[in-house]
C-alpha cells in the first residue's frame, strides 16, 4: 500500500501534468514541421516564425493590441494607486461597499461587462473603436491592481509618513520622497499584470472591437483556417515567453518591495 | 522662574463617542525629562500625538514656547518624535535618515553633512553612516531614529516607548543612555511608557493617567512616597490596604479606626489626596518589619506566613494578619544572619504610624 | 475653523476624495452601463427599430422557450459541473502546498501553478482540442500504446470537454484563495485536535475543512459566476452539444441582432446565478455552524 505521502506525491504529478500539458504543447506544435497540428511529429523548422515576419495583419493587431495594453496599464495603475491607498490609510463612510462595487468585475463575468459596454457605446452613438476596448480592460484591470498595490500600501508602517512629516517635510514631499519609493516594486508589479491581462483579453475586445482587430481577435478569426494554425503555434508559443517573463519581473519588484519595507514575503501572486 | 515650555489646559479629545483625553492641564518644564505613566488605553499617547500635531485636540488648548499649537501642523511645530516603531525609512541609509530633517530645512550641503555627522557620533553609530538601514539591530534603530530626531534641535523631543521593542538587557542600558543623553542636550524630553520602574528611573517629574485624565503629576519619589490615591499607590510600586475610618479632625491631626491596627492620631499630611473619601490607609510592603527575636518595635502586630516568595536579595512575605481576610506583603532584605521564615510560621510584624498614608 | 472645513480635513473627506476617480470610473463603466442593459432587456426590437416601451416579452420569451430553457439548464449543470471539479482539484493542490512545502519554497510553487495561466486564453483551448481530437494527443497514443483499436470519440464535441477545459483554465483561480485560507489556519489548532484524540481523517473533517472554508467559497463564487459567461471553449470545444447559455447572448447581439433579447438572457443567466451562489453560501454557512 502507498503511504499518505506518496499518494499526495503522486496526485501533484498528474495534476501538474494536465496543468502544463497546453501551454507544453505549444512549443512542441510551433517547431514541428508539418502543416497539420497533430501527431505525429515530423522534424524541426523554425519557418513558421519565419511566416509570422511577413504576415501584416498580424503586426496591426499586435500594434493595436500593444497600445491598448500600455494605456489600460497606465490607467488602471493610476485607479488602483488611488483606491489602494484610500482604502487601506482612510477610514470614509461606506468604504467597504464601495471597495466592493469597485472590485465586482473580478467575479462578473466578462460578456456582461462586454455586452454592457456594448449596448452604452451603441446608445449613445458613439463609434466602437480601440478606445472602447481599452475602457473595458481598464474596468477588469482595476481590481487586480487593487489587489496588488494594497499589499503594498498595506506593508507601509503609517509612522513612516508620520516621521516625515514630523520632521518637517510638506505632505506632498513626503508621498514623494517616502511613499512612492516604498511602493513603486507594487506600481511596477501591477503595471505588468495590467499589461499581460489586457494583452490576452479576448472576450471583452471581440465584442467592443470595431474594424480594427486585437491580437486574439485577430487570433480567433485565424483559428477556422487549418493552414493558419502552425503560425499560431508560434505566436502562441512567444506571447507565452513574454508573459512569463513579465510575470517574472513583476514578482521580482513584489519581493524586492516586501524586503525593503521589512516583512516577510508570504505566499505569491493576487 | 521661566515659563514651561508646554502649556495644556482644557485638553479633550473624543474617539466619536470614546473620550481619549479628558481636560487635561498640564505643564511641562523646559529642559526636564518628563514622563506620561499609565496602563494602555490611558490616553498617553493620544497626549503626546496630540502635543507632536498628529491629533487634533477636541478641545482645549495648547502652548509650545509661549506659541499658540491651533491649527499649526506637525510639520511646523519645534518639536520632534522617536516613534515606537522607530518609523527609520527602509530604503535610506543611516545617514540619510539622520539628514532628513536637514534637507527638508533647505540647509546648505556642507552645514547638513557636519551636523548629520555629529548627530550620528553622539547616539554613538560612527562609522555606521552608509549603512542599509533595513539590516540594523533594534537598538541601533532606536540610536537613529534619536540622531534623525535630535539633529534638528528641537524644543521639545517626544519619545512614544521608545524602549517597549527592546529586550530587558538592552532596555536597562538604554534608559541610562537616554537619561545621559537629555542631560548632554539640555532639551525636553517627554516620555510616553506604561513601565513604572522606567519612569521612576529616568524621570524629572511624571504625569499617572488613567481614563484619559491626569491623576498626579510630581516627583518620582513624591510620587511613591505621597501617591494621592489608592489607584496611583497601586500602579507605582506595591502597596498594601487597610480599611480605615475617619474619626475626628482637629486642626492638623485626624484620628482615625484602621483595621487590625486600631485607633490612630495621623498628621492631615498623611491624606495626601485630601481628607475627603479617605477610606484606608495604605504602607508600603517595605515599611513593614518583620522582627527577629532580639528586635523591637514601637507598635507590632502578630502574623503568620501564608507564602513566601524567594528572591536572592529579597524576600516577599504574604503574611495573615488577625481580622483581615486578604494578606499583606512585607519584602524584607535577605541581609547576614537574618534567617527566612517559612509557611506557617509566627511572625511579629513592626509598623509605624509615620508610614501610613490615609488614602481615597 | 468652521464644521466644514473640519470634515474636510478629516479622514473620510480625504479618503472619498482619493477613492472618487477610481468610483466614479466603475460606476461610469460598470454601474451605469449595467442599468443601461436592464433597461434594454425591458425594451423590444424588431429588426433596427427600438421600441422604448416597456414590455415583458423578453423575459417571456427567455424563460418560456424551450430551447432557452435547455440552454440555461444545460449552463448552469455545467457551470456547476465545472466549479465542482475545479474546486475539488484544487484543494489537494492548495493542501499539498500549504502543509507539505517548506515556506521558503511555497511562493515558488504558486508561480508554478499560475504559469500555465498566461498561455493564450485562445490557444489554451485550442490546445485542448488537439489533446482531446479524434487524431489527437490522447487517443494518437492510446492506439500507439494498443490500448484502444478506434479512436474515442466522446472525448471532443461534448459536454466532458467543455467542463475539462473550463476545469483546467479556472484551476488556478480555485487554488489561490483556498491556499490562502489554509495559509491563515493556526496550525496549533490542528495539533489540539490530534491531542484531544481525533484521528487525521477526522481531525481533517472537524478542524481543517472547516477552518479552511472562506476559501473553498471564494474559489466556488470564483469560478462559478464567471464560467457561465464564457462563450469561447463551447464554441471551440463543445460540439452543438456543448453550447451554453453565452453563445446564444453572443448570437443575439451579434448575428441575430435582438440585443434587448441578449440583455433579458444575459440579466437571467446573471440573477440565476447569483441566486445558486447565495443558497451555495447560506448551506455552506450551516454547513460551519454544524461543524461547530
Amino acid at each position: 500500500m502507498l503511504r499518505k505521502g506518496h499518494i499526495f506525491k503522486w496526485y501533484m504529478g498528474v495534476f501538474l501534468v494536465f496543468l502544463y500539458a497546453p501551454a507544453i504543447l505549444l512549443p512542441v506544435f510551433a517547431f514541428n514541421d508539418s502543416s497539420i497540428v497533430s501527431f505525429p511529429l515530423k522534424g524541426f523548422t523554425t519557418k513558421w516564425f519565419a511566416v509570422l515576419q511577413t504576415t501584416e495583419a498580424l503586426h496591426v493587431a499586435v500594434r493595436n493590441s500593444l497600445m491598448i495594453a500600455v494605456t489600460t496599464a497606465l490607467f488602471s495603475t493610476l485607479f488602483g494607486v488611488l483606491a489602494a491607498r484610500a482604502s487601506t490609510r482612510f477610514a470614509f463612510p461606506a468604504r467597504r461597499s464601495i471597495m466592493g462595487f469597485i472590485m465586482l468585475p473580478m467575479v462578473l463575468p466578462e460578456i456582461i461587462i462586454g455586452v454592457s459596454l456594448l449596448v452604452v457605446i451603441i446608445q449613445m452613438g458613439f463609434e466602437l473603436s480601440l478606445w472602447s476596448i481599452i475602457l473595458g480592460h481598464i474596468l477588469i484591470c482595476t481590481p487586480f491592481c487593487i489587489a496588488i498595490l494594497s499589499s503594498a500600501f498595506m506593508n507601509l508602517d503609517q509612522s513612516l509618513e508620520e516621521a516625515s512629516f514630523d520632521l518637517g517635510q510638506t505632505r506632498w514631499n513626503t508621498f514623494w520622497l517616502v511613499i512612492m519609493p516604498l511602493v513603486m516594486p507594487g506600481i511596477v508589479a501591477s503595471l505588468l499584470i495590467a499589461f499581460t491581462i489586457s494583452l490576452d483579453e479576448f472576450i471583452i475586445a471581440f465584442f467592443l472591437a470595431g474594424t480594427e482587430p486585437t491580437l486574439p481577435v485577430y487570433i480567433w478569426g485565424q483559428l477556422r483556417f487549418p493552414q493558419k494554425l502552425p503560425s499560431l503555434m508560434a505566436l502562441g508559443t512567444i506571447l507565452l515567453v513574454l508573459s512569463v517573463s513579465l510575470l517574472l519581473v513583476a514578482d521580482y519588484f513584489r519581493r524586492r518591495g516586501i524586503r525593503k519595507t521589512g516583512i516577510e514575503s508570504k505566499g505569491g501572486f493576487l | 522662574m521661566t515659563q514651561p515650555i508646554i502649556q495644556l489646559s482644557g485638553l479633550d479629545k473624543f474617539y466619536g463617542n470614546f473620550q481619549a483625553l479628558s481636560q487635561v492641564d498640564l505643564d511641562i518644564k523646559t529642559g526636564e525629562f518628563f514622563s506620561l505613566l499609565g496602563p494602555s488605553g490611558c490616553g498617553k499617547t493620544t497626549l503626546l500625538r496630540s502635543i507632536a500635531g498628529f491629533e487634533t485636540p477636541s478641545a482645549g488648548t495648547l502652548h509650545i514656547d509661549g506659541q499658540s499649537m491651533d491649527g499649526v501642523p506637525a510639520n511646523k511645530r519645534p518639536t520632534n518624535m522617536v516613534f515606537q516603531s522607530y518609523a527609520i525609512f527602509p530604503h535610506m541609509s543611516v545617514a540619510e535618515n539622520v539628514a532628513y530633517g536637514l534637507k527638508a530645512r533647505k540647509l546648505p550641503k556642507a552645514e547638513i553633512k557636519t551636523r548629520v555627522a555629529e548627530a550620528i557620533a553622539m547616539v554613538g553609530l560612527q562609522g555606521f553612516d552608509a549603512r542599509a538601514s533595513h539590516g540594523l539591530s533594534g537598538g541601533q534603530r532606536q540610536r537613529v531614529a534619536l540622531a534623525r530626531a535630535l539633529v534638528l534641535k528641537p524644543r521639545v523631543l517626544l519619545l512614544d516607548e521608545p524602549l517597549s521593542a527592546l529586550d530587558k538587557k538592552l532596555r536597562e542600558q538604554m534608559q541610562s543612555e537616554l537619561r545621559q543623553l537629555q542631560r548632554a542636550v539640555g532639551i525636553t524630553f517627554v516620555l510616553v511608557t506604561h513601565d513604572q520602574e522606567e519612569a521612576l528611573t529616568m524621570s524629572d517629574r511624571i504625569a499617572v493617567m488613567f481614563d484619559g485624565k491626569i491623576a498626579q503629576v510630581a516627583t518620582p519619589e513624591e510620587l511613591y512616597g505621597k501617591p494621592r490615591s489608592r489607584r496611583v499607590a497601586n500602579f507605582i510600586g506595591m502597596m498594601n490596604f487597610l480599611d480605615a475610618k475617619i474619626l475626628t479632625t482637629s486642626g492638623e491631626r485626624v484620628e482615625v479606626d484602621v483595621q487590625c491596627f486600631g485607633k490612630l492620631t495621623l498628621p492631615l499630611a498623611q491624606a495626601t489626596g485630601g481628607l475627603e473619601g479617605c477610606d484606608a490607609v495604605g504602607v508600603r510592603p517595605e515599611m513593614l518589619t518583620i522582627l527577629t527575636e532580639s528586635q523591637a518595635a514601637d507598635r507590632e502586630i502578630e502574623a503568620v506566613i501564608s507564602e513566601v516568595f524567594y528572591y536572592g536579595d529579597m524576600t516577599y512575605y504574604d503574611v495573615k494578619l488577625p481580622f483581615k481576610e486578604d494578606t499583606v506583603t512585607i519584602t524584607m532584605r535577605n541581609t547576614a544572619g537574618r534567617s527566612i521564615l517559612a509557611v506557617g510560621e509566627k511572625a511579629r510584624v513592626g509598623w509605624s504610624a509615620s508610614s501610613l498614608l490615609l488614602l481615597k | 475653523m468652521t464644521r466644514f472645513q473640519k470634515w474636510r480635513r478629516g479622514e473620510g473627506a480625504q479618503g472619498l476624495f482619493l477613492i472618487s476617480p477610481t468610483l466614479a470610473f466603475t460606476l461610469l463603466l460598470l454601474a451605469v452601463p449595467l442599468v443601461m442593459v436592464i433597461a434594454l432587456s425591458f425594451w423590444t426590437q424588431d429588426y433596427l427599430t427600438l421600441h422604448r416601451t416597456f414590455s415583458l416579452e423578453n423575459y417571456q420569451t427567455a424563460w418560456t422557450e424551450p430551447m432557452y430553457q435547455y440552454l440555461m439548464a444545460r449552463s448552469l449543470k455545467i457551470s456547476m459541473l465545472v466549479t465542482a471539479m475545479t474546486v475539488l482539484l484544487a484543494y489537494p493542490v492548495a493542501y499539498f502546498i500549504s502543509f507539505r512545502i517548506s515556506p521558503k519554497r511555497k511562493a515558488m510553487w504558486i508561480f508554478l501553478i499560475t504559469i500555465p495561466f498566461w498561455t493564450s486564453y485562445l490557444m489554451r483551448i485550442f490546445l485542448w482540442k488537439v489533446i482531446l481530437g479524434y487524431n489527437g494527443v490522447i487517443n494518437g497514443s492510446l492506439m500507439g500504446l494498443g490500448v484502444i483499436e478506434q479512436p474515442l470519440s466522446f472525448i471532443l464535441y461534448n459536454q466532458n470537454a467543455v467542463v475539462l477545459t473550463l476545469a483546467h483554465a479556472w484551476v488556478p483561480f480555485a487554488i489561490l484563495p483556498i491556499f490562502v485560507a489554509l495559509e491563515r489556519v493556526d496550525r496549533s489548532l490542528i495539533e489540539a485536535a490530534e491531542d484531544l484524540g481525533d484521528s487525521k481523517l477526522r481531525r481533517f473533517f472537524r478542524v481543517t475543512l472547516p477552518l479552511s472554508m472562506p476559501g473553498v467559497i471564494a474559489a466556488t463564487i470564483i469560478v462559478f459566476i464567471p464560467t457561465i459567461g464564457d462563450y469561447v471553449t463551447p464554441r471551440l470545444v463543445g460540439g452543438p452539444n456543448g453550447l451554453m447559455i453565452a453563445n446564444m447572448i453572443e448570437l443575439q447581439f451579434k448575428k441575430a441582432n435582438d440585443a434587448p433579447l441578449g440583455a433579458a438572457l444575459a440579466i437571467s443567466a446573471m440573477t440565476i446565478v447569483t441566486c445558486v451562489a447565495l443558497i451555495f453560501i447560506w448551506l455552506n454557512k450551516k454547513y460551519i455552524r454544524e461543524a461547530k
